[in-house]
């Protein structure tokens, strides 16, 4: 089956009981028991819910993998990997990952003795030179948040693979629609499902995805004992976003590469990053491992203060936190997804004052150009 | 302050001033528009907050008499998210007869990182006075306990925490402010799977934390946001509906409990019958485990099934559901044998109830 089919024939599509050609939403916490010892395969819904699995398994399927969990938000399924791992324990993390993930590693597990190290996972040698003898996994994102920096997957899973390691990433920019790592030779992907995948900017939920049915065993341990599950409502939400994926992706992305090209010749703007841009550090990297170039476009002005003016005067494009969504969303990294990170780190990763994040959504493409022409004449 | 029914009643009922609503809008949204740069409308994003959640996390804390409340996707969740409090090197004393997925996560995720458990028997201040030290850091009872039911006296427990400079944590789940409010006797936080009575109808999965001190309430904070366990807006909605019958529920479960209390003590199959006299959950030793697997196949109202606090009467088997992940000693020591059923008594007629519990007992 081509893929674009799979998207919505997994196997996990129906409801196995009725046929329902939408799985029910199982609002369900817990499930009557016919034996006293030998339970069915429902028992709880913390440990398993059907709505659940149905989307468990299809972003398995997605993405290649064994075995897929989903969680309450993209941070709870990091956080979930996160806990496969014991004080002691070293990880080296891409320097662009998100703030939220830098966030949730420099303080609570840095608590809890799991150590990491951050470097430039663009650069493999950089990779390379961090590990160390107590070093469990290495945790990348490409392409990054917010700069769009390009890493290569199979480099860093054939590292791993070498030195014995885990290689982990946070697939939430690409979708499997885009990329598939695990194809690549990854042991675990994540989304935050709150992005392209539930696509409407109307749920928060994350999902892993293990490579081989023992580690997915101990997500699934990790989920049921610590329980930050996804609720079934959710899920379906989810699950019902993914069934439009790659009709959303492929405008999306058109757009974003119309608007990516477009920007780079408008006065007042300082870069333009698009992972399938021409002279976009990575390009042929990416192209290798990708099937485009996703939805995400950032882009610099000439100064923080026109910056600033120019985020007051976009009128279509929200200014909001998040992306993925059908609408166009408009985001100020350095206050808003990056704001966890300390300003000096920020910069350091290129992620300045004056850097704008533009998650393109379906409206159409000369009416988002527009918005940003209007905004440009009016700072200049 | 209006009183608790009043409050509970009319949750969420006084928050949509625009349309006038009288339940609470669920914000089904990830993010939120800022109206200009710099400015929010006090939402960002939903996993830091989102209007429906907060509603609830504001009842909670004000039926608690907390400063601030907190919701979670799961009762382990929000255990989960208090024990971050903790530090490698910190002893944390415990209800011995605890529920199991608070034991597992102890033993399987919190004692790798350091944090020590000590479980013991709560019911008596005694024992856990002879326990404490500096290191220890928090008291985190159940009481009543799961399944046993043995009652803690919270004032004496939290006099002999803060001497030690300890917390008092209380899982209130059985009871819930209605029936039981921690802080009123010194707790400092309370927890709750709000999957059993807040939202009483066996059809959401929530958990829900409320502290009383303002600095406690700001770490917690940072680790919900930071680590993203968060309740949906959906589910936020399900419990603030379930807490507007709070009261009633429990009034009848518990009149109906203690006439199935009543009934199982003087049943001559039934050994023993736990019941602290205060709300819904009964537990009882029949005498073999063949009597329990006849009980377990013969009931028609009781459901067969893990979970507790709802509408619908529940029947569990502790040891194999419930406390699975306790080593078997322990649970033998305890007392949460392969004779021991719990039942949570739901709203339907008690003539029925019992009627069901006659012919499965036999």
């Amino acid at each position: 089956m081509r893929y674009k089919s799979k998207i919505l024939h997994s196997g996990a599509e129906k409801d196995p009981y009725t046929g329902a050609s939408s799985i029910p939403i199982y609002q369900t916490s817990t499930f009557a028991q016919d034996d006293p010892v030998k339970f069915g395969k429902y028992e709880y819904a913390r440990g398993s819910n059907p709505t659940r699995d149905a989307l468990e398994e299809t972003i398995a399927v997605l993405e290649g993998g064994e075995k897929g969990s989903a969680f309450s938000s993209g941070m709870a399924a990091i956080s979930s990997v996160f806990m496969l791992f014991k004080p002691g324990d070293h990880i080296v993390v891409g320097e662009d990952v998100y703030g939220g993930t830098y966030r949730v590693l420099t303080t609570i597990f840095k608590q809890w003795q799991l150590q990491s190290t951050f470097v430039d996972s663009t650069d493999i040698d950089a990779i390379n030179s961090a590990i160390k003898p107590e070093t469990k996994a290495i945790y990348v994102e490409t392409p990054s948040n917010p700069v769009l920096k390009i890493t290569d997957l199979k480099a860093v899973a054939s590292l791993a693979k070498e030195k014995g390691l885990f290689a982990i990433t946070d697939n939430t920019f690409m979708t499997p629609y885009l990329q598939r790592p695990i194809e690549l030779g990854f042991d675990i992907v994540i989304h935050s499902a709150t992005k392209f995948l539930g696509g409407h900017s109307d749920l928060i939920a994350g999902l892993t995805v293990a490579a081989y049915k023992e580690l997915g065993d101990k997500l699934s341990f990790i989920q049921r004992a610590f329980g930050a599950i996804l609720g079934p409502q959710d899920s379906w939400l989810v699950l019902r976003g993914i069934k439009t994926l790659s009709a959303r992706m492929d405008i999306q992305q058109k757009s974003a590469e119309n608007i990516a090209n477009w920007l780079k010749e408008q006065e007042g703007i300082k870069d333009v990053y698009y992972p399938t841009l021409q002279g976009h550090r990575g390009r042929e990297t990416h192209l290798k491992q990708a099937s485009g170039g996703g939805a995400v476009v950032s882009f610099e002005l000439e100064s923080e203060e026109l910056t600033l003016e120019f985020l007051k005067s976009v009128k279509l494009m929200l200014l909001a936190v998040s992306l993925g969504g059908v609408e166009s969303i408009l985001s100020y990294p350095a206050t808003m997804s990056h704001a966890a990170m300390p300003e000096k780190e920020r910069q350091r990763r290129g992620i300045s004052n004056s850097l704008v994040r533009l998650s393109v959504g379906l409206e159409d493409p000369e009416d988002l150009k527009e918005d940003i022409y209007q905004a440009l004449k009016n700072i200049l | 302050m209006a009183k608790l029914d009043t409050l509970l009643a009319q949750a969420g009922s006084w928050w949509d001033e625009k349309t006038g609503a009288v339940s609470m809008p669920i914000y089904q949204t990830a993010t939120f528009k800022h109206p200009a740069l710099g400015q929010s409308t006090g939402y960002d994003y939903s996993r830091s907050g989102n209007p429906t959640r907060q509603v609830l996390e504001e009842l909670m804390a004000k039926i608690e008499g907390g400063c601030r409340g907190f919701a979670f996707s799961s009762g382990l969740a929000a255990i989960d998210c208090v024990l971050q409090l903790f530090k490698a090197g910190d002893t944390i004393l415990f209800s011995e007869d605890l529920y199991g997925g608070t034991y597992r996560l102890m033993e399987k995720l919190y004692s790798d990182r350091g944090v020590r458990a000590v479980y013991t028997d709560t019911s008596d201040v005694k024992n856990v006075e002879v326990l404490m030290n500096n290191q220890v850091k928090a008291i985190f009872i159940e009481t009543p306990t799961n399944p046993l039911l043995k009652c803690a006296d919270i004032s004496s427990i939290s006099k002999l925490a803060k001497k030690y400079g300890a917390l008092t944590i209380v899982d209130n789940t059985f009871l819930t402010p209605y029936l039981q409010k921690p802080f009123d006797f010194g707790a400092d936080i309370t927890v709750y799977s709000a999957t059993k009575y807040l939202a009483g109808h066996n059809d959401v999965l929530a958990g829900i934390a409320v502290v009383k001190s303002p600095e406690i309430a700001e770490k917690i904070y940072f680790y919900q946001n930071a680590i993203g366990a968060v309740l949906s807006p959906f589910d936020s909605w399900l419990v603030l509906r379930g807490l507007k019958t709070l009261s009633i529920r429990l009034q009848k479960q518990q009149a109906n409990a203690k006439k199935v209390a009543t009934y199982l003590r003087s049943h001559d199959s039934v050994k023993r019958v736990y019941y602290p006299g205060v709300g819904a959950m009964i537990s009882f030793e029949v005498e073999s485990l063949s009597v329990v697997k006849q009980v377990l196949e013969r009931v028609k109202v009781f459901m067969f099934a893990e979970s507790l606090g709802g509408v619908e009467s529940l029947i569990t088997f502790p040891k194999v559901q419930t406390h699975a992940d306790i080593a078997e000693a322990v649970l033998e020591r305890l007392g949460i044998n392969e004779r021991l059923l719990r039942i949570s008594v739901g709203i339907e007629d008690v003539d029925d109830l019992i009627e069901d519990l006659e012919t499965a007992l036999g």
